[in-house]
């Protein structure tokens, strides 16, 4: 996999499965690999997503009123490995992984192809003391998030219960605001930089266009992208659209 | 430490603890390990002492419903938080949390409300702080609630619609997290109920435990006995419920009775009879009993009043609920109108409808050897008058 300390420049996109049809999730996926993405993040929509800003809201929203279930994309993702070879990471709130049932999760997770998981609201705690074990057991890798105020010491100790990578905030925020790069941001993306971290830095959370991509890509190994492609899939979803989106960023 | 209480982790059996986004975790994190040592310090409690005599005007009254009691055959008394300044118990939490505030140097209050009495108690104390203040509210609650709204208003508060979801409570408390994740630094959140990460759960708790400490003082020098057999209130997210409760908690022969908003009815599909139909989940932060689909998603609750229109509950709620401590009871819309409409009647007292579903227990309650009832009278019904005017026209 390329999720590597070494690597450079890796693009990764966001979308909500389900939406904006319940059977788009991996005809997107698939044409976003063909379209040079690097890894994916695949959403499971939650009725009550507090990180997320109005673009991800409506999407989850609509993709719930579609029909789309924790349940519905495992089924969906039966068919991930035949379609895509890129990694996969699913995103989503910690609920519905309750409900589903934490060590289900996991298992349903390794048996369709997933990565590794992204569940901002599991706090990094529970997720030691509690889950950890059935996450290991399956091989899939939690990914825990940093924010300009997460503290040095907890920056290590998330690296050290890392697998994959390091999910970095641009900024202390919800989804789908513009990062604005300001000293502020660039003296604190420099700080992570110099904490010579373990795994690879992805930095996440208003990235939204070539500038802020390349701006992004400077201090990491790689940028997220979310909001601003799901803005797009609102407006086109034929794989033309998503290799010109992608195009847009990489050029 | 009292079993019913919050243990070092957070935790009130299984449920509580802090799902939090990192994004929160600092500013949570400065609450857990600041909020003891705030609240204990002689320069807050005093400061809050003064505060609820002077301005609030407590002790509220522990009054004896002498025609009320006459009727269910037992020993009634009213916890009068109906007498408070703004009218309800809120205003008990929102002086302690603005306290708070202050001393942690912040600058900017959010608060989310449902029906608006939050968020006037919010408004309010930041007022009397000269605070900047911002309350979400449900765009539909804004139409249902105009003169609350407008109270906001006149005190200083902006006044931002929730827009998203079902644009009620639920939706407000989402808007006001996630104005907290954007404004990290300088603001405080005061949340209004038992709810949220830990250490809100018993945060609020503490600050509302007033009713029963005072309750427990009045009932001695009306009664000869500090307990009561009986301790009841409703619940939403339930923090009058807590504080009447408090310091019943470890008394073991005081039965603790909260009161659900069935509704429609239990079954009805238009409820919020939580520890009914509910299931351990997360929401807002805490794991607690939650409405939800199977899927995790959770539901929209519904009841007549929209102080218990909530799809959880406290995480110290479902512990006293799953360890027996604590009876949990729904009653329903009809239920809650008819005994708000009694107790005027008989006492010359207009309930908020959140109240008035403690009052309507009273009819289904079993009176064993004339009981000793304390009912928390949680708010006034003055922000009702509307409801009850179209439900019994008036």
């Amino acid at each position: 996999m390329k999720l590597h300390k070494n690597s450079k420049d890796l693009l990764s996109i966001y979308f909500t499965a389900g939406y904006p049809t319940l059977d788009s999730t991996l005809d997107i996926a698939e044409a976003l690999e063909k379209s040079g993405v690097d890894f994916l993040e695949v959403g499971f929509p939650y009725s009550d997503p507090v990180a997320d800003g109005p673009i991800i809201q409506e999407s989850s929203q609509i993709a719930l009123a579609n029909g789309m279930t924790l349940s519905m994309l495992f089924e969906q993702l039966k068919a991930l490995r035949s379609r895509v070879s890129i990694p996969v990471f699913l995103m989503g709130y910690f609920n519905p992984v309750l409900q589903f049932g934490v060590e289900n999760f996991c298992r349903a997770c390794k048996d369709v192809g997933v990565t590794g998981t992204i569940i901002p609201d599991l706090p990094m705690d529970e997720y030691e003391t509690l889950y950890q074990e059935a996450f290991e057991k399956n091989g899939i890798s939690n990914v825990f998030l940093v924010t300009p105020q997460t503290s040095e010491e907890r920056i290590r100790k998330i690296d050290q219960l890392s697998s994959s990578f390091i999910y970095l905030l641009s900024s202390n925020a919800t989804t789908g605001n513009q990062l604005d790069v300001q000293q502020e941001a660039e003296a604190y993306f420099q700080r992570i930089q110099s904490m010579n971290l373990t795994h690879p830095v992805i930095i996440g959370f208003g990235i939204h266009n070539k500038e802020t991509f390349k701006k992004a890509t400077t201090y990491a190994q790689g940028a997220i992208i979310g909001s601003a492609f799901v803005k797009q899939l609102t407006k086109n979803t034929d794989k033309k659209a998503i290799t010109n989106f992608i195009q847009s960023i990489r050029q | 430490m009292s079993k019913y209480q919050v243990n070092q982790k957070g935790y009130y059996g299984n449920f509580g603890g802090a799902y939090v986004p990192e994004m929160l975790y600092p500013n949570v994190k400065e609450l857990q390990d600041q909020y003891l040592t705030i609240l204990d310090s002689e320069a807050f409690r005093s400061e809050f002492a003064k505060l609820l005599t002077d301005y609030v005007g407590r002790p509220s009254p522990l009054y004896h419903a002498n025609r009320l009691s006459e009727k269910y055959e037992a020993n009634i008394f009213l916890k009068r938080e109906d007498l408070n300044h703004t009218g309800a118990h809120k205003i008990n939490n929102t002086i302690g949390q603005i306290l708070l505030a202050e001393k942690l140097g912040k600058k900017r209050i959010i608060a989310e409300t449902g029906a608006g009495q939050h968020g006037v108690a919010t408004a309010t104390v930041c007022a009397l702080k000269g605070l900047e203040c911002v309350i979400y509210m449900g765009e539909i609650d804004i139409k249902r609630q105009a003169p609350n709204v407008a109270r906001m208003k006149m005190m200083g508060a902006k006044v931002i619609a929730a827009t998203s979801g079902s644009k009620t409570l639920k939706d407000a408390t989402n808007e006001a997290l996630r104005d907290w994740i954007n404004n990290p630094v300088d603001t405080h959140y005061i949340i209004g109920s038992v709810v949220g990460p830990h250490p809100y759960p018993d945060l609020v708790a503490r600050f509302q435990s007033v009713i029963s400490a005072e309750t427990k003082k009045q009932l001695q020098e009306k009664t000869g006995k500090s307990t009561p057999d009986i301790a009841m209130a409703c619940v939403g997210g339930g923090s009058n419920a807590a504080g009447m409760f408090y310091h019943f908690l470890d008394e073991e022969d005081v039965r603790l009775i909260a009161v659900e908003a069935a509704g429609k009815g239990v079954h009805s599909g238009e409820t919020a009879a939580t520890t009914q139909l509910g299931r351990e989940g997360v929401l807002h932060g805490s794991r607690s009993l939650l409405m939800q689909t199977d899927d995790g998603q959770v539901i929209e609750p519904y009841s007549i009043s929209a102080g218990l229109d909530y799809p959880g509950i406290g995480p110290q709620h479902a512990w006293l609920f799953q360890s027996k401590r604590g009876e949990y009871v729904s009653v329903t819309d009809d239920e809650a109108m008819k005994a708000g409409l009694l107790l005027t009647k008989l006492e010359g007292i207009i309930p908020a409808i959140e109240s008035a579903h403690a009052l309507a227990y009273l009819e289904k309650l079993q009176m064993d050897g004339h009981p000793t009832i304390v009912i928390c009278l949680s708010g006034r019904g003055d922000k009702d008058l509307d409801n009850y005017m179209n439900y019994f026209r008036f």
